[in-house]
């Protein structure tokens, strides 16, 4: 019983996770403005880094954890340059 | 999935639910972020899975775990806390490239401006027209 609720709680937490990746990817593609798509990558990252976070509840395997908080710090990095490159027009000055 | 059957009864509730939350918040962020018109509104709405679709899931991670290794194991909360910490200087910064972008192109539907000095100095458009009628009939 409580296997199966974990079961589909797990596919729930799943299925809703890439359907969130697959909005912020269309904001990606489709936004009107350089800004937009940045958002949109900085929600794909922070979606996968849950992803894999769940990943690793499903298989048990706590390496998924380590390759989650790599993304969320390649993640930040890369927001934070493509936000200096919208404001100045060069990352380092 | 066998590991997971090792899970006491309200151990599995407790993550389920979190998944859950986790879950089904993170959805309604990304969908405000697609769905909403401008984007200093698409902005906030990232913010609902980097608050509390990701402290939902890590917390689930946490209790199941801790309960698998019958030890505190507390290594998510280094993403839940990083995460945290990160998010609100991203999208400061990016909001204010976005501002600056916006008043550099003169848009229209972005927030008032307190004047920088040089620009209160310059003329504007009704005030270059009385002077040039002003100077007109002074030459006159």
């Amino acid at each position: 019983m409580s296997t199966a609720i974990l079961y589909w709680a797990i596919m729930f937490a799943q299925t809703a996770l890439v359907a969130a990746m697959l909005l912020a990817l269309t904001r990606m593609i489709k936004g009107p403005r350089a800004q937009d798509r940045v958002l949109g990558l900085d929600t794909l990252y922070v979606n996968s880094m849950l992803l894999l976070l769940v990943f690793g509840i499903r298989t048990g395997n706590t390496l998924y954890f380590e390759a989650s908080l790599i993304i969320a710090i390649l993640g930040f990095v890369a927001t934070v340059a493509l936000a200096k490159f919208l404001m100045r027009g060069e990352v380092i000055e | 999935m066998n590991h997971l059957a090792d899970l006491p009864f309200w151990a599995a509730w407790l993550v389920a639910a979190f998944l859950f939350i986790g879950g089904s918040l993170t959805l309604i962020g990304s969908f405000g972020l697609y769905r909403l018109r401008s984007f200093y509104d698409r902005i906030h709405a990232p913010t609902l899975g980097t608050s509390w679709g990701t402290a939902a899931v890590v917390l689930a991670s946490i209790i199941c775990f801790s309960v698998l290794q019958s030890r505190p194991v507390f290594q998510e909360i280094l993403v839940g806390i990083f995460v945290t910490i990160t998010t609100p200087v991203t999208l400061m910064l990016l909001g204010r490239a976005a501002l600056y972008r916006d008043r550099s192109e003169n848009n229209p539907n972005v927030p008032a401006v307190d004047p920088p000095e040089g620009i209160l100095d310059q003329p504007k458009m009704g005030d270059k027209l009385e002077s040039v009628e002003q100077c007109s009939s002074k030459h006159e």
